[in-house]
């Protein structure tokens, strides 16, 4: 008895937590649409809708993630085959090369594409700054990673014997690749694809950064007319409308990433990788080269050498300004924000674990009735909205129900690492929710059986399990934390900005001293997150396979 | 049968009951699901929530010292019957006891006993050592070391504590899971079909050292196994179990030799069930009219004086040749002979002991 006692408490806690900083902002949000001034009214999305803005807006947004979809998976596929289907010398160091836009805040590959393109850039003569094209390089080169993990990692698997079944039919290589490869990697392709599609929407550092507030996507134009028009209704209308493309595509990425897992059990285990070859090879490589060199490579040394580059040649003025307040274009010194930065990704990611630990070992019961089962799955599937729902509307939703009692927390430091808690929490659960369901139920009987009482095989079993899991839990959440830029540039207090605040301020400025400024604040932060990262890369257990 | 007051296990009308349902994970392969997406579960439809009974209304008892083994095919009930006694099902209906005194209400981890499942389920963080000193947290930490090295010689694994179970090979672990079993010195060792993992070499070394083990310590045991081999060589009694029913508890050489229905002597290998006719006919016709009779595959044994008898088919195996022959009622018999037969009909003779006599 006291046990059920304890184990509804720990999933009555995150729960509470979940309805009070995630369901009640979001669903006010929502209200707030429909019922503007306590009476339900369309006139809000009537207004919103005739307007040729709104239009442009989500036109942009949609054609903006088709754009970096497409491309995205026309440059993975064959990415995935060099990196993964074929052996060269070297081939870790450009692996890892591609695995790190992933990891990097989007404010920061936001400053780096926008590093080539500012007049001084070297790109600055193509008159590409703020244009759709630069935008979508950005977005692909954040998740060209994706794509080629996702396919490679399906292409290095697939039993060879279907294509040299194929090739022994007489088909051509062409033939086999398109008859037979092809469909066999369509599941990993498609769900990519719908993630792809996912992230390219839902887009907002990158797009503040380059785009500017005059560009407008459905994420950026929300944060238009909340903050610059106080235009709350129709901020709310246009947050249904994203809640609307961000479900879909998230429903679809599911349904696709469903059939993979089916995909999946006809791989074999041996790895079927074969030497680098001229004639097959040569093709993809060059492709691949030019992608890793021009894209991924050009704009982050571009970012590095500009934040090295002063008035008076190379030197470290723009990181010695970091201890300054920029000749008062911030509030505080970029120090006092890295600090700020730190603080609050400390406590986000405490609040992630602790919370992000409950539900998985909530979750991951195995109760013998037919309710409770289906009550965990709800569980389960409740952790998973954050992910749903884009960091602006939860940082709008916080914005206009924690400002008044029962619970004023705006003027309080704590609604940002809340935030930053509420977007790491899902990804804390997927890490660890796999590593609980890999134990062996046949363990915890063992246990009990030897005499450890239910609170002993907890911690003999469960927990002895969990901590492999918690080094890669702890690192994304970290990570998330401190580059989360969405809610946080809603929520961070003018005098207490955090790094990736700081790093927009200053982009966004005009003069080298800003602009040298921010890109030294820019390499600051993406060396943080990635150092955080490789630190959790290095403790991923082997239950969390891919993303 | 269950004597209320007697020493040793009692299970006394014991039923246990599953739900069984689509979304049931207890025992599914483990989900390899990417991280970052979530897939929802599986819903079952409304029809498919369904009650299996998995043991009906069986009831036992192991006396001190004695080895029990619960042999039937998969299905029949005998691992569900096992979880119960360790407490890890709980009873639909009937109590389990422990020297008379009802169980119900005793946590598996206050029961004492020792359990063996079909893998090692060994502490993958632990090391051997370690894991046979699970179970030993009553016993004052500096006597441990020395327990361990007794139970880890005992099963041929002298100088392991140190090993991580990673290393070990799937023989060994099972063995290192026996003697984390018995460290404890549990009042009763349940054994789930601990050897049918593994492969057949292994498994018969394996019986002999649980044997030897088991006679040694004087353990108290229940052995749940579909192989009829490991139960005979093991079990100072067998309980055969069918459709969660106890069809016969009895010492091996009884069960052999007097089966109490055709079901038993069916699922123990008596083919023949001998009709009047082809009783007289083999000299057995005052036995058969009193009860009913079944050849096995050893029954017969060639007598160029006996039974004449025709030859079917003959099949090679392995180290004897299995002859069919046909009796004279029309009904077919198998012959062991080690080598083939040239002739049509074959001479053949059996007595009282050889075959199975029912009820």
């Amino acid at each position: 008895m006291t046990r059920r006692v304890g184990w509804t408490l720990a999933g009555a806690l995150p729960l509470a937590f979940l309805g009070i900083f995630f369901t009640w902002p979001v669903a006010t949000l929502v209200a707030r649409g429909f019922f503007p001034d306590g009476v339900f009214t369309l006139a809000g999305f009537q207004q919103v809708f005739s307007e040729d803005r709104t239009w442009r807006v989500i036109g942009t947004t949609l054609a903006q993630a088709a754009a970096g979809t497409v491309v995205a998976v026309l440059l993975g596929v064959p990415g995935a085959w060099v990196l993964h289907r074929t052996r060269f010398p070297g081939r870790w160091l450009v692996r890892a090369v591609v695995t790190i836009p992933f990891v990097l805040p989007s404010v920061v590959v936001g400053v780096a594409f926008k590093s080539l393109v500012i007049s001084t850039g070297p790109l600055g003569h193509l008159g590409l700054d703020r244009s759709f094209a630069i935008i979508v390089a950005s977005l692909v080169f954040f998740n060209y990673a994706l794509v080629v993990r996702t396919v490679g990692a399906l292409w290095a698997s697939l039993d060879p014997r279907t294509e040299q079944a194929a090739s022994v039919l007489g088909a051509s290589p062409t033939r086999v690749f398109l008859t037979v490869t092809l469909r066999a990697l369509f599941p990993a392709i498609a769900s990519a694809a719908a993630l792809v599609f996912l992230f390219c929407a839902s887009a907002y550092g990158v797009v503040m950064v380059l785009g500017g507030a005059g560009y407008g996507t459905i994420e950026t134009e929300i944060w238009f007319l909340t903050t610059q028009l106080l235009d709350l209704t129709g901020a709310a209308a246009l947050s249904i409308v994203q809640l609307v493309v961000v479900g879909a595509s998230l429903i679809v990425a599911n349904r696709l990433q469903a059939t993979q897992a089916r995909a999946q059990r006809m791989r074999t285990d041996s790895s079927n990788e074969s030497p680098w070859r001229f004639r097959r090879d040569i093709g993809p490589t060059l492709l691949t080269a030019a992608v890793v060199l021009g894209l991924l490579l050009f704009p982050m040394s571009t970012l590095v050498i500009r934040s090295l580059t002063t008035a008076s040649g190379l030197g470290l003025d723009h990181y010695s300004n970091l201890a300054t307040t920029g000749g008062g274009t911030l509030s505080v010194p970029v120090w006092e924000a890295v600090g700020n930065s730190l603080r609050t990704a400390t406590v986000a990611t405490v609040l992630a674990l602790v919370l992000g630990l409950l539900v998985s070992l909530v979750v991951s019961r195995n109760p013998r009735n037919e309710l409770g089962r289906r009550g965990l799955g709800l569980l389960d599937a409740a952790f998973m909205l954050p992910l749903g729902v884009s960091a602006v509307t939860v940082g709008f939703g916080f914005l206009i129900t924690l400002n008044r009692p029962p619970l004023d927390l705006r003027s309080s430091m704590v609604l940002v690492p809340i935030a930053q808690a509420i977007v790491a929490l899902p990804l804390v659960v997927r890490v660890l929710l796999p590593v609980l369901r890999a134990i062996d139920p046949r363990l915890r009987e063992a246990a009990a059986v030897l005499g450890a009482s239910p609170g002993k095989v907890l911690r003999d079993v469960d927990l002895a399990f969990l901590t492999r899991g918690l080094g890669l839990a702890t690192g994304f959440a970290f990570a998330t934390s401190l580059g989360e830029f969405g809610a946080t540039s809603f929520l961070a207090r003018p005098d207490e900005p955090t790094l990736p605040v700081v790093v927009f301020r200053l982009i966004g400025r005009p003069g080298l001293e800003n602009q040298g400024m921010g890109m030294a604040a820019a390499v600051l932060l993406a060396v943080g997150c990635a150092l955080v990262m490789a630190l959790a890369e290095r403790m991923r257990p082997e239950e969390a396979t891919t993303w | 049968m269950v004597n209320d007051a007697g020493a040793g296990l009692g299970v006394h009308d014991v039923t246990v009951r599953y739900r069984v349902s689509g979304n049931d994970q207890r025992y599914t392969t483990p989900s390899k699901r990417p991280v970052i997406t979530w897939v929802p579960p599986k819903r079952s439809a409304a029809g498919e929530v369904r009650t299996v009974t998995a043991v009906d209304g069986v009831s036992l008892d192991v006396a001190p010292g004695e080895v029990v083994a619960l042999l039937g095919a998969s299905g029949s009930g005998k691992s569900s019957l096992l979880r119960a006694i360790a407490g890890l099902e709980p009873l639909a209906g009937g109590r389990i006891t422990w020297d008379g005194k009802d169980l119900h209400g005793t946590p598996t981890h206050k029961r004492n006993f020792g359990m063996m499942f079909q893998e090692p389920a060994l502490f993958p963080s632990l090391t051997v050592g370690k894991n046979v000193a699970y179970g030993l947290h009553q016993v004052p930490r500096g006597r441990r070391p020395e327990i361990v090295a007794r139970f880890l010689e005992l099963v041929g694994l002298p100088g392991y504590e140190g090993r991580k179970v990673t290393e070990l090979s799937g023989g060994q672990a099972q063995r290192v899971a026996l003697a984390r079993a018995l460290a404890p010195a549990p009042r009763l060792l349940l054994l789930d079909e601990p050897l049918s993992a593994l492969d057949r070499g292994l498994r018969e070394h394996l019986v002999e050292v649980l044997g030897k083990v088991l006679r040694r310590t004087g353990t108290t045991a229940v052995h749940v196994t579909h192989d009829q081999d490991e139960a005979f060589a093991l079990a100072d009694r067998v309980a055969i179990l069918a459709d969660g029913r106890l069809l016969q508890l009895d010492t091996p050489d009884a069960l052999w030799r007097r089966p109490a229905s055709a079901e038993v002597a069916t699922f123990l290998g008596y083919s023949t069930f001998l009709s009047q006719v082809d009783a007289d006919a083999l000299g057995l016709g005052g036995l058969a009219s009193r009860h009913a009779v079944a050849l096995g595959p050893e029954s017969l044994t060639v007598d160029p004086g006996g039974l004449q008898v025709a030859v079917r088919e003959q099949k090679g195996r392995r180290g004897y040749v299995a002859v069919t022959v046909q009796l004279p009622s029309g009904q077919q018999a198998e012959l062991r002979v080690p080598d083939r037969i040239g002739t049509a009909t074959v001479g053949v003779r059996t007595d009282a002991d050889s075959v199975a006599v029912m009820g």
